[in-house]
């Protein structure tokens, strides 16, 4: 048994790890998300250069061709340098595009030439693909991630009642901002009228949806780790080296034991996400329940991490200028996509209770 | 990342699967609940490890040469887990097999491995531990039970108190001062004692679950053999930490089956009384469940560390709080789920299983406590893990 990345992997975290710092520190992370779509075109071609937005995309179709833990290895880098822009968009509409056994737009995707996301949500604010009511294809999708940069907009909705899965051109749909607490990825209201081209329509389209968004989930997941280890880092080394009452205020137990639970939550939390996603690989039955244990987990621990992250650091750590917030922001704006805590609680509930979903105590 | 099993793990597994499947007395989950003497329980559980023993199962991590079966950490996770799946009862001398003979391996000489070793896998000879006292808890190092050398003799006075199996103990293994005026760290020796020995008194603590589980134990002018001492005099900090190293290991291996099983159980309990449609209750399950599966995420995670560079990882450290604090939660919410019902204690007709949910819910309480405190548990993280300066 071998939880954890195999050498290749960890090569491909070192690189990651390098790459960024080098090419997104926090000051690019400033200068980027002061932009109108926080999105850096040099980074992103950069990036694409790496071969980071095609790691799962398959190689014939111009990808890397890798797992969902090399993506998960990736994307706590991300996380960790709160690297801003469309990474997530892209790879949510990529594998929705590839998963409906389409390869349109995977090499350019790949390449960094043409910029993807995925309408989803709509008024009624559920993440529940059940929950989609937009007509094929006119009307008003919401919190639609970049929207404002994507060339294709993967479009899921209804025609004649059955779920369906479109392709729209970017530059046919009508965007506007809504403004919001992450500053370094930002949320749009789209309207669309007419044009798209079908990709997928009913039990295929929502196996495709599904397995997108189990695969963003769990990058995300991952990613979310990255912010929580970074939270954790500064808080830690503010702790060391602030002092009051003559000493330095880690060594208060009540100080002390905040930045503990931090550690416990990011431990964990990267636990379950590197389960999981090694889960989707193999393809395991219980799969789906560890993506939504993920999700659970972190959503409550990467908020519950910014807390305390504030915290310790007092009035320093609610200041503008102390990058805490940067990440608090983003903790917020992650537990709530793909569905939060309760929504995911209620989806291993549908897995578990209601469907008897298998239950061995140790297989 | 590959967690599956290697054929030779496979075919461990099989075997110790096939093992228990055969072996394990039917009455067992039945009596396990049941109203009986802890004496009688003993000798039931003493009876077991014999049975264990003459087939070769006690002592799997132990090194052949003393008995075990040198299993690896991977073969002792699987056996650990098999146990708790075939609902095994545990073997009478837990402290013994656990803590005491693995202290014993790695610290005691020739002659106190060929007097003890097979005599505790045997089960012949049971052992408890004597290291808190009423002033010594989470400050181990403050022990002031005194052993004097009188010739070839230690002369032991003191207290020491929660001694888990005391009461059935022919051996313990004790940490006691040698040195008084010597740093409160380096004046400490541990020493085995026989509990036969003149001036040696038990007595049982009850506990607020209702048990005896442990015990205190005075000494008053106590002679021990200076021959009893494991390791060197005043070394004895060394070798208890090395005896409270074995306490963490792999102990989590069996509670995550635990954990699972009263989970699926709670799940029965909750469809049989219709409380699966309320989405409060839903919820909270669903929780439990995510909690338990993450405690598997992280023990796998050790194990596989420690498996792969012998030492435990960063996650290695969070495993206490983690499994004692969520068993609390998930008691409270067995306690929701059932209602009223859950308050009902053993011998009640009206109690489902046999009132193992009231025992259960009182029982959790001490987890926090037991095997090292949360608070202690956080200073470890902070101070060994994060770096910060040391609060104590």
């Amino acid at each position: 048994m071998q939880f954890g990345l195999n050498e290749a992997q960890q090569i491909l975290q070192k690189n990651a790890r390098r790459f960024f710092a080098a090419e997104c520190p926090m000051t690019e992370v400033r200068r980027i998300m002061e932009t109108d779509t926080a999105h850096d075109e040099k980074l992103w071609s950069h990036m694409a250069q790496q071969g980071f937005l095609g790691v799962v995309i398959p190689e014939e179709a111009g990808g890397m061709g890798l797992g969902v833990v090399e993506l998960a290895a990736l994307s706590e880098e991300m996380g960790r340098a709160l690297v801003p822009g469309a990474f997530i968009s892209n790879l949510l509409a990529s594998s929705a595009i590839h998963a409906a056994g389409s390869r349109k737009h995977l090499a350019e995707i790949a390449s960094g030439k043409t910029k993807a996301t995925l309408a989803l949500l709509e008024s009624s604010a559920k993440w529940d693909p059940d929950a989609i009511a937009m007509p094929a294809l006119k009307g008003e999708k919401m919190f639609v991630t970049d929207a404002a940069i994507a060339d294709v907009i993967v479009v899921a909705a209804r025609d004649h009642g059955e779920l369906a899965l479109y392709l729209v051109d970017g530059k046919s749909a009508a965007k506007t901002p809504m403004p919001a607490v992450d500053l370094t990825r930002r949320i749009y209201k789209v309207s669309f009228n007419g044009g798209g081209e079908l990709l997928a329509r009913g039990d295929a389209a929502r196996k495709a949806l599904d397995q997108a968004l189990d695969i963003a989930t769990v990058a995300l997941c991952a990613e979310m780790t990255g912010g929580m280890q970074r939270t954790m880092e500064i808080a830690v080394e503010y702790a060391k080296t602030r002092k009051q009452f003559g000493k330095p205020i880690g060594q208060y137990q009540a100080v002390q034991h905040q930045c503990a639970d931090m550690f416990l939550w990011t431990e964990s939390s990267r636990s379950a996400a590197y389960f999981a996603a090694y889960a989707l690989d193999s393809a395991i039955p219980e799969a789906r329940s560890a993506v939504s244990v993920a999700k659970v987990y972190a959503s409550d621990a990467c908020r519950e991490t910014g807390n305390r992250g504030v915290q310790v650091q007092g009035g320093m750590g609610f200041t503008w200028e102390n990058d805490t917030h940067l990440f608090y922001r983003r903790a917020k704006a992650s537990e709530i996509a793909f569905g939060d805590a309760t929504y995911h609680r209620e989806r291993i509930a549908r897995l578990v209770i209601d469907q008897r979903h298998p239950q061995a105590v140790n297989a | 990342m590959d967690l599956n099993l290697t054929p030779q793990e496979l075919q461990f597994r099989d075997e110790v699967r096939a093992w228990f499947a055969a072996n394990v007395p039917k009455d067992w989950v039945k009596r396990r609940n049941a109203e009986e003497s802890m004496q009688a329980r003993f000798d039931y559980l003493r009876q077991w490890q014999r049975k264990m023993f003459d087939a070769g199962w006690a002592g799997v991590s132990w090194p052949k040469e003393y008995g075990g079966r040198g299993a690896s950490l991977m073969e002792q996770v699987i056996f650990i887990e098999e146990q708790a799946r075939a609902e095994a009862p545990p073997m009478a001398n837990v402290l013994g097999l656990g803590l005491i003979g693995p202290t014993i391996i790695a610290y005691g000489n020739d002659a106190q491995k060929k007097r003890f070793l097979s005599k505790i896998l045997s089960a012949e000879e049971i052992w408890c531990q004597g290291f808190s006292e009423p002033n010594a808890g989470s400050d181990l190092a403050a022990v002031a039970t005194e052993a004097k050398l009188h010739g070839d003799h230690f002369v032991i006075n003191g207290h020491k108190c929660w001694n888990s199996y005391a009461w059935a103990a022919d051996w313990c293994e004790l940490v006691v001062r040698t040195d008084a005026s010597a740093e409160k760290h380096k004046g400490l020796t541990v020493i085995l004692v026989d509990m036969r020995s003149p001036g040696v008194e038990v007595r049982g603590l009850k506990q607020m679950s209702g048990e005896s589980e442990f015990c205190e134990i005075f000494f008053r002018d106590v002679r021990v053999p200076a021959e009893n001492v494991v390791g060197k005099v005043n070394d004895g900090w060394r070798v208890a930490m090395g005896t409270l190293m074995h306490e963490r290991g792999t102990f989590g291996a069996a509670l995550q089956v635990n954990y699972r099983r009263q989970f699926n159980r709670l799940l029965e309990i909750a469809r049989e009384r219709g409380r699966t449609d309320d989405p409060i209750v839903r919820q909270k399950l669903a929780q439990m469940y995510a909690e338990i599966e993450v405690m598997r995420c992280n023990q796998m995670r050790a194990f596989s560390r420690i498996n792969e560079t012998g030492v435990p990882g960063p996650e290695g450290s969070i495993q206490k709080i983690f499994w004692s604090e969520l068993n609390q939660r998930f008691q409270q919410i067995a306690m929701e789920v059932l209602g009223p019902y859950g308050q009902l204690a053993h011998g009640s007709p009206d109690a489902f299983d046999e009132g193992q949910w009231a025992y259960g819910y009182l029982r959790s309480r001490g987890n926090t406590i037991e095997a090292g405190t949360s608070e202690i548990q956080r200073n470890i993280i902070g101070h060994f893990v994060l770096g910060l300066p040391k609060s104590y």
